[in-house]
């Protein structure tokens, strides 16, 4: 008995720890953000009055506006055509499953296997040729469709009542209004999830936006961040204003569809 | 059942004639339900086809043509046939090779130790006595909320010259003044795995979680009354039955180790010297920074796919073989 006692205390002390550990460098970053650089680096831990200096400051050296902006919209119309695009895919190979579409499907699983770096080169050299750098169309093509969302919706399209695809069917609706007007409303947890994992991904994208953003007028936020970090003498109130800019889309959305991303990913695991 | 698959058939827009009739007439004749399945069919591939088509066309044709590059050579856009000269070249190539091996070293060191801690966190939160456990998941998965670029820079900041770590390490008296961290191999790669593991555990975390609510929970109850020890649950029970679930995860992470590069291009800039540079930094490098060598580039990458693809053999292999 004393034992699981000592057990239990043992776990909730290595349980907060990492908490501690998890939320320290984000709390940090929050106090930095109020703080002079200068007190930044003695190591203050409390809530500066230097916000709105480090706010004008940001805002007169980067076009953080712009780039908010950018980051929005390209991340917004991302999302919002992979959830449709994957979610059709996803309940086509579910639905209508045969032998010719599972190959398929497996074929298009084997993409999860092939890393973005490795095909960087080509979809510069087809994006430059094509004239289309600078443009959210460039942004958001490569990831546009994705294994793994397609792979998550199926799996919880499994979940989807056949029953109510045939009352459907009885009543009238066509394919199209079955999955727009059943199936869509039904998986609202799944799209959470997916939503979720894109808007973040797409948000924090890096490597491809900094390949074609190449004007001044396409930056986005992470690319905004690393460029702060340029020059010799880093002021880090501002720079952890601007992290905390950057990082706080993606934060609030987790917040709001945290619940649903559980029970969303707990679909896709099963 | 049949029965009732027939009647929804004929309940289709196509045989809407049919609708009130028996059973015997709505399952009607044989061509007409021929012609609905045909239909039900083509549906399913107009729903799949642009998703399908997309990445066809934006993940194994660039693959393809990567392959057709890296057998080039020349500068910019003025290419002509190499042969496999640029991975001879690979090989001489002594920057690739420290990132080759930088790239690895991250992969053997941190994600064993992230999986692991992953694995035992999410065995501790699956604990249905435990309090506050929302709190504890949230805090523990808040890391992944914050953008690649976003993390790598805090940490850098934090492990600064002047930055908090140093400021209480010389506060505590432990060092005279600060020490550069990101300005040591050593420290450096340090700095990047601990950077990592933080980032990237709650995930990780997140999808075990999501494996254990699968298992049945009276396992593990049933486990404690035989006075199995945690270490015991953990070994026994947690890790065969999230087998599959691990095995996803462990290829996620090999993939997403051998493509790091935000935290190589913000926290450490790939330094001191080459020290801490990782291949997809490199190749960016190659290819945007200085004067653009595609089929090189081509070739490094096309190495990154050979990789991860064998990696992930390898995986699914050990994954199976324990069954």
């Amino acid at each position: 008995m004393t034992k699981t006692k000592r057990n239990r205390i043992l776990m909730y002390i290595v349980l907060i720890i990492v908490s501690l550990v998890s939320v320290f460098p984000l709390y940090w970053m929050l106090m930095a953000a109020t703080n002079k650089s200068v007190d930044v680096s003695r190591g203050r831990l409390i809530p500066g009055t230097a916000l709105i200096d480090n706010w004008k400051a940001l805002f007169a050296q980067q076009p953080v506006q712009r780039a908010m902006v950018n980051s929005f919209k390209y991340a917004v119309i991302l999302t919002l055509c992979a959830l449709v695009i994957c979610s059709l895919a996803g309940y086509g190979f579910e639905i209508y499953h045969d032998k010719h579409k599972d190959l398929v499907f497996s074929i298009l699983l084997l993409a999860m296997m092939v890393p973005f770096v490795a095909t960087i080169v080509p979809l510069f050299r087809m994006f430059s040729a094509a004239k289309l750098l600078d443009t959210t169309i460039a942004f958001i093509l490569p990831t546009i469709s994705t294994p793994f969302l397609i792979m998550m919706f199926r799996q919880n399209a499994r979940a989807f009542p056949i029953d109510i695809i045939e009352a459907a069917r009885i009543d009238g609706l066509n394919e199209v209004q079955i999955f727009f007007r059943m199936f869509i409303p039904t998986m609202r947890s799944t799209y959470a999830a997916a939503m979720t994992i894109t808007f973040m991904n797409a948000w924090n994208n890096y490597l491809w936006p900094k390949v074609i953003m190449q004007g001044e007028e396409s930056i986005t936020m992470p690319m905004l961040v690393a460029n702060l970090t340029e020059g010799y003498v880093t002021d880090y109130g501002v720079l952890m204003l601007a992290v905390l800019l950057c990082s706080l889309p993606t934060v609030i959305i987790f917040f709001l569809l945290q619940k649903s991303f559980a029970e969303g990913i707990t679909g896709a695991v099963k | 059942m049949k029965n009732s698959q027939g009647a929804a058939y004929a309940g289709c827009p196509l045989a809407e004639v049919k609708g009130d009739t028996d059973v015997s007439e709505a399952n009607g004749p044989k061509k007409k339900r021929m012609s609905l399945e045909k239909r039900h069919n083509l549906t399913g591939w107009v729903f799949l086809a642009p998703a399908t088509i997309m990445i066809a066309i934006m993940s194994f044709w660039p693959m393809i043509q990567a392959f057709i590059l890296s057998l080039q050579t020349g500068k910019a856009n003025d290419l002509s046939f190499g042969g496999l000269t640029n991975y001879m070249r690979m090989f001489k190539d002594k920057v690739f090779m420290t990132s080759l091996g930088n790239t690895f070293l991250y992969l053997i060191i941190q994600v064993p130790i992230m999986l692991v801690l992953a694995l035992m966190l999410a065995q501790m939160l699956n604990n249905k006595d435990l309090r506050c456990k929302g709190l504890f998941r949230t805090a523990i998965f808040l890391p992944c909320a914050t953008s690649l670029v976003s993390y790598a820079i805090i940490f850098r900041s934090l492990f600064g010259v002047d930055g908090f770590i140093n400021s209480v390490l010389v506060g505590l008296g432990v060092l005279d003044s600060g020490y550069n961290f990101l300005g040591h191999a050593f420290s450096a790669k340090v700095v990047i795995i601990i950077a990592l593991v933080w980032r990237w555990t709650g995930y990780n975390m997140v999808f075990y979680l999501a494996g254990l609510q699968n298992i049945e929970y009276s396992v593990y109850e049933a486990a404690k009354i035989d006075g199995a020890s945690p270490m015991q649950t953990f070994f026994k029970i947690t890790v065969p039955l999230l087998k599959p679930t691990i095995l996803m995860t462990a290829i996620m992470s090999t993939n997403g180790t051998l493509q790091l590069f935000d935290e190589s291009v913000n926290l450490t800039k790939g330094g001191p010297g080459q020290t801490t540079l990782t291949m997809s930094h490199y190749i960016y490098d190659t290819v945007f920074k200085f004067v653009p060598t595609f089929g090189y580039a081509s070739a490094m990458s096309f190495l990154i796919f050979i990789l991860v693809a064998i990696l992930a053999f390898i995986q699914m292999k050990v994954g199976d073989k324990r069954d």
